[in-house]
Parts: C-alpha cells; structure tokens; sequence
C-alpha cells in the first residue's frame, strides 16, 4: 500500500510516471534492462520523494553505477557523471572560473575600458569607475560549471552520479555535504545558486575508505550484494538474450557455486554475462569440464584464483548441472 | 505508530547502531510514504534510511524481526517467526484449558480479570495485556539477563496476578477437596501466564538488553589489569582489540599528503600555465607528505611482562596493514625478530614460540640493545618511534645508558609502557628512573585501554 501525497515539508515535485511507486520503478527500470530488487527500487522510490541522495554500497560489478545510467535512461533524464579520484577539487567538481575568457576580453575590452577611464581626470574618480565593471568578469557568463553544478541548473529533473566518492579525499566529501543536503553550490563570488528541480544523486563506493558519518547521514543508504540465482538468471538473460536456457541454468549455478570458494576476487555480474556472451561465441550448449577449465579467464582475474578453481572444475561443473537440471 | 518507530530506533541504538535523531525523522517520513502495510517493504525502508553502514544493516536485519515479532503476534498472516511463536504459546493453554473442570472455575473467577485472560487463550488479549503490563513496569529497560526474574513479576503483577495469589492461598487453607482443585486450577492459570511473560521478557532481553550486555563487559575487560584476565576474558579480547585496531586506523589513515599554502611550486607552476602564455593563472602550491609511521616494538617477553606483549602485539599487528611500517622484536636475554613467526603463524601459535624461544634465561636489557643495534645499524632513523615495553628490571646488569641514549638521539620518539605502576619504579632492579630522561613518554600501562592510548600517541605524532 501506498500514499501518495508528500509528508509535510516536501514541496510537491512533478513526479514523473516511472517514480510513482516502488513498483513502478521496477518496471520502469526493468523496461531499460535493468532487473532491480524490492530494496533498491524502494531507495529509489525514496530518494526521489524524500529529495535524498542515495549512497550505494557493494562489492565490485554489482551494478551500482549501472543502477544510475539505467534509470537515467528510463526516466528520460540526462546523466551528469563525475568520477571521482585523488585530488579531485572544487575546479574539477563544482565549477572553474573561464579564465581564458576573461583573459580574451579583457584584452579586447581594454580600448574600451581606457576610453571609459579616459575621461576621469585623477586616479581616484578612474579606480571608482573600474570598481563598477569587476562584476563584469566574475559573472555567470565567465562560470565554467562542472558536473555538480550542471546538475543543479538542468530544469526538468537530471541524475548526478559520484561515482566511487571512496576513492576522493575527505576533504572533498566535506565540499559535497552542502550540495547533498540543501541542492546548492555557494560561489563567493556570485552567491548560492540553488537547484530549480533537484536532481536525483546517486554516490558509489567500494568501501575502500571509511566514509564520514556526515555524509552517511545526509544520504540514504542502499547495498547491493551479490545476486540469487534467480535474479542473476534474469540479469543474464537481459543482457545476452540468447544465451540457450538450459546453459543460463548451468553457467549460473556454477557462478554462485564459485562465489563459494575461498577465492581472492569473487565473479561479479558483469563477469558472468561475458562469460554468458563468450560461451554464446564458442557455440556452447552445455557446461563440461574442459570448456569450464578454456574459459575460466573470463569470471576470475587472478591466476592463483584461477588455478585454484581449475583444480575443481570437474566437482563444481557436475555440481552446477545437477543444480541447474533441479527445480527452481 | 511513531511510538513503535522510536522505540525500535532506541532497540537500534542499544544493539550499537548509530541513528541520529534527523534519521528518525527521515524514517517517519519514508514510512508516511511507503505505509505500515507491507512488513517486508518496511523492513526494507527502514534499512535504508536508519542503517547507514553494513554492520548496522546486519543489526536491523537481526532485530526487525525480533522487535516486530511483538507487534504483530495478534495478526494471523506473514512471517515465520510469529507464527512458531504462536504455536508454541498456545500449547500450555490449551492443555491446561482441557484439565480444568468447568464447573469450578466459572463461578469465582468474575471479578479476577488475570484469571478470565489466562483461561481465553485469546491470543489478541493475550499479548496486548502482555504489552501494556511491559511498558507499565518499564521491562523496555532490561539490561542483564539477571533482571528476567524481576520484570516477569513486575509484569504479572501488573496484571493482577496479586488477586489470584491471594485467592489461590485462601483456597489451599481451606482444605477440603473442591478448594483444592480449584487451587490447582487457579496455579495452573498462574503458570501458563507467567511462562507467557517470561517468554516476552526474554524477548525483551534479546532486543534491548543483549548487546548492551556485550558492550558492558567490553568495557569491564578493557578497564581491567592485564595481568588479571581470565581465559574467557581473552577471548572476548580479541574482538575488542580488532575493534580498537578499526578505530586507530579510522583516526590515522588521513591522507598523507598535505598542501602548504603560501609555499609556490615554481616549477610545476609555469609547467601548468604554458597554455595561459606564461601568465601563472593555475597555482601550484608545495605539498608535504607526511611519513608513514614506523614504529620498532622493543618488548620484554620475561615472566609476567609477556601477557602485555600479547595484546601490544595483537594491537600493532592489526595495524601493520596500511597504517604503519611494524618491526617487532622480542627479548629477554638475547633479542628476536618475532615479525616473520608472526607472519607465518596464527597469533595464538606464534606467541607461544615466541615465549618459548625468547623468554628462557633472566632479563638483559643492555643485551637486547646491543643486539639490535648489531642487527641494523639503520634500522632506526628520524622518522622511527620506538615502543618500549618492560618492567625495566635488568637484573643487576648493565643497563647500557649509552646505546638507549644513542637511539633516543635517532628515533623521531621513544615511547615506555611500563606494567609496574610508578610506585615501584626504581625499587630493587627497577632501572626505569635511569631510562626515563631519554624517554619523550614513559607511562604506566595496566590495562588494554593503557595500550590503545600509547599506540594512539605513537601514531599520532605522524600528523
């Protein structure tokens, strides 16, 4: 059951049809080929409406930042990534000053100005008369926006993807906490400019730092873990429509058979569809030890994973053909 | 509803989850959105919005059952749990319900509500009576398994259970045989209730009280003398020195890099600006990096002092990775490398050889120094804090002041944690008071909190 008006607080937004209910981003995400659970279609039902970013958390290949370009694909927004890194900054994430611009015009301007200044007989009346036109040059014209703030102007609605925020510094998710929580960017020199429709903001992270709690308490929270087999049935199928059925079963039993192990890397999703599309090229109908063992590079990308999962292949292939050929 | 809500945030809380009160009111607001309906898509809700981290998932993920459990004992569909817990709770009523003779019981019990409600087996009554009696006598604050007992009969009582009591003492008085059935009868009440409470109050526990119990004797282990632990307290131990390790390297893993202002890298500078002419639009400031920290574990593994080494050991192990460069020796006569037997072997293993190969023969402090400086001339350098752990008791030999001196002049610090409080520092062999001027800090250090303390300085004088 669902309400459909706003808790108090939330000005209406225009909702469009695919954020209607926790149910109709599913479909709707499902329509852009994407298989989506009940969690995460839930967070992205509430981020919407609650107007939070949602932080998405997983292991690698998961689809988290497919979760960001699928939707922007179902909703029709446009997509504004910014892929984080060591030292990235406020000129790389918010927005530059067009120094070249300002440069040119000031140089052509310059007759312009001299003439203006010209007229003005002492030093004084001429740097009165300069303090007018500084506005000129730090004006939005002169505004380079970078991703955050090209966000924030698009006026019917847009997602903005931070894309692995673990891999930036602390300092840099500091700078984010004011465009996470109230949609605006403060530039001194202008002011704040504010968001017209906020944008839905995804951010992803592998964990690979410790993320401050201010951001975690500013964001919604959704993980995704790897799938079941039944939703990594679905995945595949989406992705490589013609992989024969009884191989999806088989290829995906042994997967999550191999997610099992005690290895270094586990198989992500998208492994698994490569290694659905490499098996689709050799024109493979069924598993058996041998091709398991030819193609194994494609799901494990550490030799000593690969040698320890080769030394296994007959057990687990037997296993994963018993799994697929059983019920469900 | 929003009582529930708060109360379920408050449960979260005492398991160790961190919610703050703007999610609280996230969660109100997401659930005025999503509907109390759906108990799998409120679970789901209140995953993502309260549970912020993937231990605090686990936590939601481990008490929304156990908490809702409760609430919904009256309703008859959805998930398993309530429903064995209703099963089993019906047993004992209706096998008491069959033994009592009708007759009997009908006429007294009008006035005796507690009664009425045991014989109905009226689930719905049941566990609505259980819940107010439970917030009545304030049950929501268990926190030791122990308090059982004590909320069970606040509940009951608030029941009424004082009435039937009564009636039940007056009627075994009386002697004559339908009394005494009717005593039976009424016991027999009494007990299915009291099971029924017992059970809530265990829920209880489980929900509010078990982790703050956990985190309660956490903190009794932390706090305690080393030397006085237990084997059990060893055991939890270990999880509370991984979690302390967690925490340190949270606290020190800031980025190493660090910009001067004010201080103008020219060369990088005209590099970048090449493409604005030369004019120095892009400034490039001097970055400083910091230093990894490296620390050398000098550690007394004698008598009494190897308990200490365990935990320091078990401490910077855990940091080694990412945080600090670690070198490890132990001694008591001669110095050993322990860092490869440590490598190689679980922990517990490789401190049992380690006491076992360097712990024979009687304390030599000057020794060990002349070992390590014969093992590595440049092993320590401006950038190396030294951790001494030891009692300082050299057993009457020489103390080599000279050596100490010499590496204190290298080391970027020498931190001493001593076992023996100051009080005995200096008696007998006690050579502390002659090592303590070459020490930046030496201090007393009793307990695994002592410990977590010294590593934290160490670690911290790499700012």
């Amino acid at each position: 059951m669902t309400q459909t008006s706003s808790p108090p607080g939330f000005a209406p937004a225009i909702t469009p049809q695919g954020l209607t209910s926790p149910e109709a981003v599913t479909s709707s995400l499902a329509s852009a080929g994407y298989i989506s659970t009940r969690s995460i279609s839930t967070a992205v039902y509430l981020a919407h409406h609650l107007r939070k970013p949602v932080l998405v958390e997983g292991p690698a290949g998961v689809g988290k930042t497919d979760l960001a370009q699928s939707l922007s694909r179902a909703l029709e927004y446009p997509l504004l990534r910014l892929q984080c890194y060591e030292g990235l900054d406020e000129s790389k994430a918010l927005y530059e000053w067009k120094y070249g611009k300002q440069l040119l015009y000031t140089q052509i301007l310059k007759e312009k100005i001299s003439e203006l200044i010209g007229a003005s007989d002492s030093l004084d009346a001429s740097f009165r008369k300069l303090a007018g036109f500084q506005d000129l040059f730090f004006s939005r014209d002169f505004l380079e926006p970078r991703p955050v703030l090209r966000a924030m102007e698009q006026t019917s609605g847009s997602i903005l993807l931070i894309d692995e925020i673990d891999k930036t510094d602390e300092e840099f998710e500091a700078l984010l906490l004011e465009v996470l929580s109230d949609y605006q960017v403060t530039v001194p020199e202008i002011g704040t400019l504010s968001a017209q429709v906020p944008p839905l903001v995804f951010l992803t992270s592998n964990a690979t730092r410790e993320l401050g709690d201010a951001l975690r308490r500013r964001c919604l929270h959704l993980h995704i873990g790897f799938p079941d087999a039944e939703r990594e049935r679905l995945i595949v199928r989406a992705r490589a429509p013609e992989t024969p059925d009884m191989l999806l079963r088989q290829l995906v039993a042994f997967v999550q058979a191999v997610r099992e192990e005690n290895i270094r890397k586990l198989p992500s999703i998208s492994e698994t569809v490569d290694w659905a599309r490499t098996l689709l090229l050799m024109h493979a109908d069924r598993l058996d030890p041998d091709l398991v063992r030819d193609t194994l590079s494609v799901i494990l990308k550490r030799q000593a994973d690969i040698l320890d999962i080769a030394a296994k292949a007959d057990q687990l292939t037997r296993t994963a053909l018993e799994t697929a050929s059983g019920p469900g | 509803m929003e009582r529930v809500i708060t109360s379920y945030i408050r449960a979260l809380r005492s398991a160790g989850a961190q919610v703050s009160t703007a999610e609280t009111l996230d969660a109100m607001n997401a659930l005025s959105l999503v509907g109390y309906a759906d108990r799998s898509r409120m679970r789901e809700t209140l995953g993502i919005v309260l549970a912020k981290s993937e231990e605090d998932k686990l936590i939601h993920e481990r008490l929304f059952d156990q908490f809702f459990v409760r609430a919904e004992t009256s309703r008859e569909e959805t998930s398993d749990g309530a429903g064995d817990e209703q099963n089993s709770s019906d047993k004992p009523q209706s096998s008491e319900g069959e033994g009592s003779p009708d007759g009997g019981a009908s006429g007294q019990g009008g006035e005796d509500a507690f009664f009425q409600l045991a014989r109905s087996g009226d689930e719905a009554r049941i566990s609505l009576a259980l819940e107010q009696a439970a917030a009545a006598s304030g049950a929501d604050d268990i926190r030791f398994r122990t308090q059982t007992a004590f909320f069970t009969r606040r509940m009951l009582e608030e029941m009424g259970v004082r009435q039937l009591e009564e009636r039940m003492v007056e009627r075994l008085q009386n002697g004559s045989p339908e009394a005494q059935a009717e005593a039976d009868v009424l016991a027999a009440a009494r007990a299915a209730m009291q099971t029924r409470a017992r059970e809530y109050v265990d829920r209880l526990f489980d929900v509010f009280g078990r982790s703050a119990t956990e985190a309660f004797l956490d903190d009794v282990v932390v706090n305690r003398p080393i030397g006085e632990l237990s084997l059990r307290d060893m055991e939890r131990m270990k999880a509370v020195v991984a979690r302390m390790a967690k925490r340190l390297a949270i606290r020190h893993s800031h980025r190493r890099r660090k910009r001067r202002r004010g201080h103008l890298d020219i060369r990088r500078t005209m590099r970048a600006n090449v493409r604005y002419d030369g004019t120095p639009f892009d400034l490039i400031w001097k970055e400083k990096r910091r230093d990894k920290p490296q620390i050398v574990a000098i550690c007394d593994v004698s008598g009494s002092v190897a308990q200490y080494v365990r935990f320091l050991l078990l401490l910077l192990y855990a940091l080694q990775e990412g945080i600090a460069d670690l070198r490890a020796f132990a001694f008591s006569a001669r110095l050993m490398d322990v860092g490869p037997i440590l490598k190689a072997r679980d922990f517990d293993s490789a401190m049992k050889t380690i006491v076992r190969d360097a712990g024979g023969g009687s304390t030599d402090y000057g020794q060990a120094l002349c070992d390590l400086e014969a093992l590595d001339p440049e092993l320590i350098d401006r950038r190396t804090t030294v951790l001494v752990l030891g009692d300082g008791r050299t057993n009457r030999t020489d103390p080599r002041l000279d050596l100490f001196a010499s590496i204190s002049d290298r080391a970027k610090r020498i931190v001493w944690l001593c076992p023996e409080p100051p009080g005995m520092w200096g008696s007998g062999d006690s050579r502390i008071p002659s090592y303590q001027p070459f020490c930046t800090v030496l201090s007393h250090c009793a307990t695994a909190q002592d410990i977590e303390r010294a590593v934290d300085e160490a670690l911290a004088a790499y700012g």
